[in-house]
């Protein structure tokens, strides 16, 4: 039957011509307005390039000489107004380079703010950096309902470059600029409003009716307080820096990552002088560009890309039914359920339903879905105890307890009921594939799905391959973790696979070290130095002593020598129950202490909390290089990709492989480690081959 | 021409008892409860389905036309009609009813019809005179107008009425339920113990049935946002007994009445689905229909003796078909009320009554307690007002398919004095 909404809406956004010569814009004049929707070929999302820039300059002075009634900023993409600068381009750019960009691109921004004729930008959907530094430049701001605006550079180890620093800081409270700007978070649509960042928000049936307001001088601006005038002075900056430099150290270490101090001292020396700020904003950000953290990670940003165009075209999988209400499965049921399938949660207990169902109504919270969205989300999963779904649905994935006899026997009894074409998926953790794949009912479609606790913040799925297994159910389960917005990277069978093979020497070499009668707090905070997001003996207590117990055991029987010897106490601890921060005790005791959040005030030149790293971190190294070697992951890209983006390893190092790349003196470090420590710090015979 | 019409199929949520504040669920969450697993274990996609009726008494404010929120809510379809219908105690009956007659007719094929109530979410409504005072307050200019308006307050307009209670008081003759089961306890001479008898039966009836498994499939576990699961009927009291309902008091005509909460049904939340197809429809998908609707009747009456409407329903489709009271292998009467049960019992066996009301020579006959309300019913279920007519057919359906019974009629009596019955037939 017919779509009638599908065919009543428009297909494009705008029919209007690009004028000649021009690539990235179309352009129309209505009654003197001139609108310039932006519209870059070849893509679904705008980026602002030389190329975007360049161009507007040209059409700014064509506005100016025709003397248009007033100028229009559209995007002609459906999925919003532009996702920030073109990063490929400036990326490899060396100082002067970048210079010279900054400054053109300043010109034209500049230009744009100083059209006489008034200036109207209409934002919506995504608004990001370059974008909205175009945007900040107009004289008004229209968004339409659910425009999301930010300054993601923070994240690149950047701040913004186009002006956003003093335009930011100079429309809204600065204290709020500042915040979006130091965490990189989106403010959307009605807090933008509020902040007075936009001048109006209207559906989109209502644009064309705000831009006459906005031309006519009609549309109310939210005005400036007083705490905005008081930040004038330099005292009250400085003050305001002082605390703002307390929370980005929390969220960040100031020492791994340059760019919030260098945004804050750019603000508390020339807030309420936009000249100067301008100034000095170019000098800085061409000044970051070159820093080592930025450098990886705006190299992060590129994996991230890669991973997610390797996710291919669609899956085919609308229904999910994951077998177990676990908390992973669980978890994968609510967020596979959050972004749009129809999901289906199976467990022989009710309970583990009802709280799966509980911590769904939380996931929805914490991600501000709208009550109607939650509802929808809710609606779509539904617990189901006698397995339903099991004959509905497009992909099955157990996430039963890890014993291989209970999957098989779950593997069985889905022989009769999946229907044609179905996958079969496995999250298991620590089984390997080839012991499993026999008793799927279809081999070639039964491949591992190997997710990361907690899946709505970890963004990695582990794809796992075997020999029976064909490359279309690859393909489509890459797919699927896409369409869930998670990064799919496709693994070899290997004991662990990638991530937990890395992981455990980390987790495990803690343990040895906790056993010759090492302190836990330093421990973790030579971990932390190094920029790991949690030290490992926290992060034992959070996965849980019982899982990292059965990963090392089974990579034990996996692998050769690698691993640390697993301490007895460890088994003890667990057989008295004492798991970690579920059981309220583990290593920390979690009613009590308080693991260390940072690694503390650093200490230069202290070779003994060096070599502490050393042995936490070059065994992720070896291990890494190890995976290489054994083509347990295709590239080394990937490779660092999947640590960032499935435990948080140091992003701003760059991943294991490339840590070691630049640092260069691993291997010898580890023959050093091994002849202190033991043949477990051995060298992997795969250095060599490292380039 | 008339076509055949099938019950392919059903699913409830279980019945929760009101517990003095609303409960976790509106009406078309109770709807989405049963409504998703009914959906999922049928071979066809749910946008197969032609059209979906729910009864509905109590509508919330947020979901006006639940029929259409639920068939939304359900993945029906934008493309798919639902409407809401709406006959009191028997609005659950009525959805079926409708899709029984459509599908007879040959306009659809496939058809959800269902009953949904959240007795529990009943609004609490302000008094007219405070209503009045809230709209002139919001009216007034000056603050010395709203001064003026604030000496008037009376204490009396934040006593708010409670809605359900006015909901359960027949408007024409302002008589309570409570107190129509009252008038047919008098005129056919129900005694408070039979009534107490009665009663018990139907939480022994229940307790049995739920811990044989014989529900299963008919009731789904549902769901809460708090995380809790209800997996059965709450309102079940295995240990009720003679000695402890004896020393119930009366509930609606103190000191002497008979009718008292425990020989009532309860108040109650809960909702029911039953999936009705034609004969190309069944064939299309291969489904395998529980029973079959061979006919059904709405009666009505004096509201003062509502409940006798199951006997004025019921009795035109035995007369229609030609059956004696033996004839029907099972019967599920709702039990708005044990008095008001055993008065129908009672007027079925009464030589002047069958003569001079139903058309017979004497007695219609005695309906065999074996054969009523086998698995218990609304006095340990709950009656949730739009819900109960829903269930009473998809168990009876459910019921003869299990014990491979031949025939059976699903009747209830209808506040404002109706009634209506279903007759059905194994498939």
């Amino acid at each position: 039957m017919t779509d009638v909404m599908d065919e009543i809406t428009p297909d494009s956004m705008t029919d209007a011509p690009r004028p000649p010569e021009v690539t990235t814009w179309r352009r129309e004049e209505i009654d003197g307005v001139v609108t310039l929707w932006l519209d870059v070929p070849g893509t679904g999302t705008n980026v602002i390039s030389d190329t975007v820039l360049r161009e507007l300059d040209g059409l700014i002075d064509h506005a100016a000489a025709a003397q248009a009634r007033a100028l229009v900023l559209r995007s002609a993409k459906p999925s919003g107004f532009a996702a920030g600068a073109d990063i490929d381009a400036f990326a490899g750019l060396d100082r002067d380079a970048a210079l010279t960009l900054l400054h053109q691109g300043h010109a034209v921004l500049d230009k744009l703010a100083a059209l006489r004729c008034p200036t109207v930008a209409v934002i919506h959907g995504n608004t990001l950096g370059g974008g909205l530094e175009l945007a900040l430049a107009c004289d008004h701001r229209i968004g339409l309902d659910g425009v999301k605006a930010g300054f993601p550079e923070v994240q690149l180890g950047l701040h913004p470059g186009l002006g956003g620093t003093f335009r930011l800081t100079g429309l809204i409270d600065p204290v709020e600029a500042m915040q979006a700007m130091l965490t990189g978070k989106s403010i959307h649509d009605k807090k933008a409003k509020r902040l007075g960042l936009i001048d109006a928000l209207v559906p989109e049936r209502h644009a064309d009716a705000a831009i006459e307001a906005a031309i006519a001088g009609r549309l109310e601006r939210t005005e400036r307080d007083l705490k905005a005038s008081a930040l004038r002075t330099a005292p009250a900056r400085s003050i305001a820096a002082t605390r703002m430099r307390q929370e980005a150290e929390k969220s960040a270490p100031l020492q791994h990552y340059p760019a919030p101090t260098a945004l804050i001292n750019l603000w508390q020396d020339h807030g309420g002088d936009p000249d100067a700020m301008q100034k000095a904003e170019i000098a800085s950000f061409a000044e970051l560009l070159q820093s080592a953290a930025a450098q990886n990670l705006i190299r992060v940003f590129f994996l991230r890309r890669s991973l997610k165009s390797g996710a291919g075209e669609t899956s085919g999988i609308a229904h999910v039914h994951v077998i177990g209400a676990g908390a992973m499965g669980a978890e994968i049921a609510a967020w596979s359920a959050l972004r749009g399938k129809r999901v289906t949660l199976e467990d022989v207990a009710l309970e583990p339903l009802g709280q799966a169902v509980r911590n769904a109504v939380d996931l929805y919270k914490r991600k501000h879905l709208k009550s109607i969205d939650a509802r929808d989300a809710l609606d779509r999963m539904m617990p189901d105890p006698t397995g339903l779904g099991r004959a509905r649905a497009d992909l099955v994935i157990e996430a039963a307890p890890e014993k291989a006899d209970l999957k098989e026997k779950i593997f069985a009894s889905l022989v009769d009921t999946m229907k044609d074409g179905a996958i079969l998926a496995t999250n298991t953790s620590s089984l390997r594939l080839q012991s499993l794949y026999d008793a799927a009912p279809d081999p070639a479609r039964f491949a591992g799905l190997h997710f990361f606790n907690p899946v709505s913040k970890m963004p990695l799925v582990e794809v796992v391959a075997h020999e029976a297994v064909a490359q279309a159910t690859l393909e489509r389960l890459a797919a699927f973790v896409g369409e869930l917005d998670r990064l799919p990277v496709q693994v070899r069978d290997y004991p662990g696979f990638a991530v937990n093979r890395i992981l455990a020497p980390y987790l495990m070499e803690a343990m040895t070290m906790l056993d010759e009668g090492m302190d836990k707090h330093e421990i973790d905070r030579a971990a932390l130095a190094f920029g790991m997001p949690m030290g490992p003996v926290t992060l034992a207590d959070q996965v849980g002593l019982n899982i990292c117990l059965e990963v090392a055991r089974s990579l034990q029987n996996g692998l050769e020598d690698a691993m640390p010897k697993v301490p007895e106490w460890l088994a003890e601890k667990v057989e008295k129950g004492e798991t970690g921060k579920k059981a309220g005790k583990g290593l920390y005791d979690w009613q009590g202490d308080t693991p260390p959040q940072s690694a503390g005030p650093a200490r230069q030149g202290d070779d003994v909390a060096m070599r502490l790293t050393d042995r936490l971190i070059l065994p992720m190294c070896n291990a890494a290089v190890e995976c290489l070697r054994e083509r347990v992951v295709a590239t080394a890209d990937e490779l660092d990709a999947a640590m960032i983006f499935g435990t948080g390893w140091a992003p701003f190092r760059g991943g294991p492989i490339q840590y070691a790349r630049q640092r260069g003196d691993v291997p010898q470090a580890l023959e050093a480690l091994a002849r202190q420590h033991g043949a477990r710090f051995t060298p992997d015979a795969g250095w060599s081959d490292l380039a | 021409m008339s076509r055949p019409v099938y019950i392919v199929d059903g699913a409830r949520t279980p019945f929760l008892k009101a517990r003095g504040k609303p409960g976790p669920f509106t009406p078309v969450d109770l709807a989405v409860q049963c409504g998703r697993p009914l959906l999922m274990r049928q071979p066809f996609a749910p946008s197969a389905i032609d059209l979906a009726i729910l009864g509905c008494v109590n509508v919330i404010q947020d979901e006006m036309n639940p029929a259409r929120v639920a068939a939304l809510r359900l993945g029906l379809g934008e493309q798919t009609v639902a409407f809401t219908v709406q006959i009191n105690c028997g609005s659950g009956m009525q959805s079926i009813d409708t899709a029984y007659r459509y599908i007879r007719d040959g306009s659809h094929q496939m058809i959800l019809a269902g009953g949904t109530e959240a007795l529990s979410h009943a609004p609490l409504v302000f008094r007219h005179a405070a209503t009045e005072w809230f709209g002139d307050m919001a009216r007034a200019g000056s603050t010395f107008e709203k001064a003026q308006k604030l000496a008037e307050v009376r204490p009396g307009f934040f006593s708010p009425i409670i809605g359900l209670e006015r909901g359960l008081t027949d408007p024409i003759t302002d008589l309570n339920m409570g107190q129509t089961a009252e008038v047919l306890a008098h005129r056919f001479n129900i005694d408070r113990a039979t009534a107490d008898a009665y009663a018990v039966d139907s939480h022994k009836r229940l307790a049995a049935a739920q811990e044989s498994g014989r529900l299963a499939g008919e009731v789904m576990p549902a769901f809460d946002r708090d995380g809790q699961v209800h997996a059965q009927d709450d309102g079940v009291r295995p240990d009720s007994s003679l000695e402890k309902l004896a020393k119930l008091a009366p509930a609606f005509e103190k000191p002497f009445g008979k009718v008292t909460p425990g020989n009532s049904s309860q108040i109650t939340d809960g909702a029911s689905w039953v999936l009705l197809a034609s004969e190309t429809a069944v064939e299309a998908h291969g489904l395998t229909p529980l029973a079959r609707i061979t006919d059904s009747e709405w009666a009505a009456l004096d509201p003062a003796i509502m409940g006798l409407g199951p006997v004025l329903a019921s009795t035109p489709l035995a007369q229609r078909h030609g059956l004696d009271v033996d004839d029907i292998d099972l019967w599920e009467i709702n039990e708005a009320f044990a008095a008001q049960v055993l008065a129908c019992l009672a007027a079925w066996q009464d030589d002047d009554f069958c003569r001079d009301v139903l058309g017979y020579d004497a007695a219609f006959g005695r309906v065999d307690r074996d054969r009523l309300n086998v698995d218990g019913g609304a006095i340990s279920l709950g009656h949730p007002v739009g819900t109960s007519g829903n269930r009473i057919v998809l168990h009876l359906a459910n019921a003869l398919k299990a014990d491979n019974k031949r025939r059976g009629i699903a009747t209830e009596c209808i506040g404002g004095g109706q009634g209506g019955a279903m007759l059905l037939e194994a498939a």
